[in-house]
């Protein structure tokens, strides 16, 4: 299980993945806005989606779960 | 007894060997090289004049006291070192070891060279702890004497293995810290002492292992793969500095960029969206000359030393891809002390910026996001090398004043055609003006287009041509003429020697 956390606190904008989609290391899985910027936030691990834990709309903080990966 | 040469060459011998075989032996397994092989990778021609080699010699299983020290060459330049021998006493300090490593400090001040540590070692030697921890030649002069020498010469690091304890000092007060993953640690109180006193468990990597310092902590510089990768970045990374403050970088022959990207089409004209600052780097730079330093912190800040036409120079580039190159504490913190390096060895100063500006929020505040922009900002004013501002899109806010902006007397602040400079961003500003106004319509489509309307107002505001007519930029460059104009630029300014300010010392929010 790898956990896919924001990298800084913002909005979340985009979701880019669906539950059940394999994931590549270095994928955008998420976009957040946050300072007006678009940040994507990329996986550091391959792995399927297990669950999506936020929505677009919602604001997070750094360190939180966006998604989780099971392992290929 | 003899006399002879003999009974030296025996000496000799016996002290070159080091310590128990069984220690060399530990040192093949883990990868490591004896400190004497260290050395010949390190100085040209494998050469060196040691000082203090008979150290404790009368002591078999003292071979030098568990300490090298010795002057030799690094690309023709002299320079002093320090190694510890891991295989004397796991390269603790002894009350000689302390002395000779003093007495090669002394010598580096004397000579206004360069003193490299390498460093493996466990620490103090206890048993000898009187005689070498609080004297006024004991280990506590190490330190002091780093301090001084901070500015006066390069002080490098290579950390090969641990430096517990006191020991954790020689790297922190070094200008860079190489560390050798997966041997290298650094650490106040082991694992085994954290258990005892204060109940954690954790393994040595994780609380002061290469990795975590030079990706978390950020007490360490540069990560790498193996030992010989270490001493080959030590001697590239003295290739951009002087011998000392006094004298100037070597000018190499210049080599053309790196061809790749048309940087052009490598911006995007939305402010918002992210791109490669990377790319535009090697786009400017002497190919394969970057040399990062701290590439794994804070990666939303790029800072390394690179060359343009041949001439060294220190670049300090926001990174649009990394959160949004928005300027955190440890980006601050990263860049500040980048900035202090560049400038105490004349090596001028580059800004690249795109940047948002400083992250808002309660978790920074909480940390203290506004003590550290000062830092940089501190940093970035006080900088008296030939400094060059280029404003690659926005720059919006203390942004813009931490990336050298035009009131930090830049000796050019240069805009790409894409460069936007601003209190805010339009988004952000227009909500800040018309918030009250934008509640107030009801209908959402005529609220769009109000908000619009007035965005693309703020946006022709401030308009890079207006504010250039303004005389806030000196120039206006495409980006695929920015090479050039920097490489000339670097030529003009050389001469550039001014002094900063008039006082004893400054007190900057650290």
């Amino acid at each position: 299980m790898k956990k896919i956390e924001a990298s800084m606190a913002g909005t979340v904008f985009q979701i880019l993945v669906s539950v059940g989609e394999e994931v590549k290391r270095g994928q955008a899985v998420a976009v957040l806005e946050s300072m007006k910027m678009e940040i994507p936030v990329e996986s550091d691990a391959e792995g399927t989606v297990k669950e999506i834990h936020v929505r677009a709309g919602d604001f997070v903080n750094e360190g939180d779960v966006l998604v989780t990966l099971e392992s290929l | 007894m003899e006399k002879g040469t003999g009974r030296l060459e025996a000496y000799r011998e016996r002290i070159c060997r080091g310590g128990h075989p069984k220690y060399h032996e530990k040192l093949k397994e883990n990868r490591k090289l004896f400190v004497r092989d260290r050395l010949k990778l390190l100085f040209d021609g494998g050469d060196y004049q040691e000082d203090g080699m008979f150290a404790n010699c009368t002591k078999a299983d003292l071979p030098a006291d568990g300490v090298v020290t010795a002057l030799g060459k690094i690309s023709g330049r002299t320079v002093c070192v320090m190694a510890n021998d891991s295989t004397v006493k796991a390269g603790s300090w002894g009350a000689k070891t302390v002395e000779k490593i003093i007495r090669i400090q002394e010598t580096a001040m004397k000579l206004k060279v360069p003193m490299f540590y390498l460093v493996d070692s466990a620490g103090a030697r206890i048993t000898d702890q009187l005689e070498m921890f609080p004297n006024r030649r004991g280990a506590g002069k190490i330190f002091y004497n780093q301090v001084k020498m901070s500015g006066m010469v390069p002080q490098v690091c290579i950390l090969f293995g641990p430096s517990a304890a006191g020991g954790a000092y020689i790297p922190a007060f070094c200008d860079i810290v190489i560390m050798v993953d997966k041997n290298a640690s650094m650490y106040l109180g082991s694992p085994r002492m954290a258990e005892k006193v204060i109940g954690e468990k954790v393994s040595l990597e994780e609380m002061g292992g290469a990795r975590m310092h030079c990706t978390v902590s950020g007490c360490g510089d540069y990560l790498a793969k193996d030992e010989e990768e270490a001493i080959e970045a030590a001697k590239r990374y003295l290739s951009y500095f002087p011998q000392n403050y006094r004298e100037k970088p070597d000018k190499l022959p210049g080599k053309p960029e790196k061809k790749g990207a048309d940087l052009e089409k490598l911006i995007p004209e939305n402010q918002n969206l992210p791109f490669d600052m990377y790319e535009l780097i090697d786009g400017i730079i002497d190919e394969g000359s970057f040399f990062e330093i701290k590439k794994l912190y804070a990666p939303e800040i790029i800072t390394g030393l690179a060359r343009i036409g041949g001439r060294a120079v220190g670049i300090v580039a926001n990174q649009p891809k990394v959160k949004g190159g928005v300027l955190f504490v440890n980006s601050a913190d990263k860049a500040a002390r980048f900035i202090f390096l560049c400038d105490a060895f004349s090596i001028p100063l580059l800004f690249l910026a795109d940047v948002p500006g400083f992250m808002i929020g309660t978790k920074v505040e909480r940390e203290g996001i506004i003590r550290h922009g000062a830092k940089m900002i501190a940093a970035v004013s006080s900088a008296t090398v030939p400094k060059i501002s280029v404003i690659v899109r926005k720059a919006y806010g203390a942004g813009l004043y931490a990336m050298a902006g035009p009131a930090f007397e830049p000796d050019l602040c240069l805009a790409l055609p894409t460069a936007q400079i601003a209190v805010m961003g339009p988004e952000a500003a227009v909500n800040a003006v018309y918030a009250n106004k934008i509640q107030e319509i009801e209908d959402a489509d005529e609220r769009k287009a109000f908000i619009r309307e007035k965005e693309n107002e703020y946006r022709e505001a401030i308009d890079i041509y207006r504010v250039a007519s303004e005389l806030i930029v000196d120039e206006i460059v495409p980006a695929n003429g920015l090479r050039r104009v920097l490489a000339e630029r670097l030529q003009f300014y050389e001469s550039k020697n001014i002094a900063f300010s008039e006082r004893k010392n400054p007190v900057y929010p650290v």
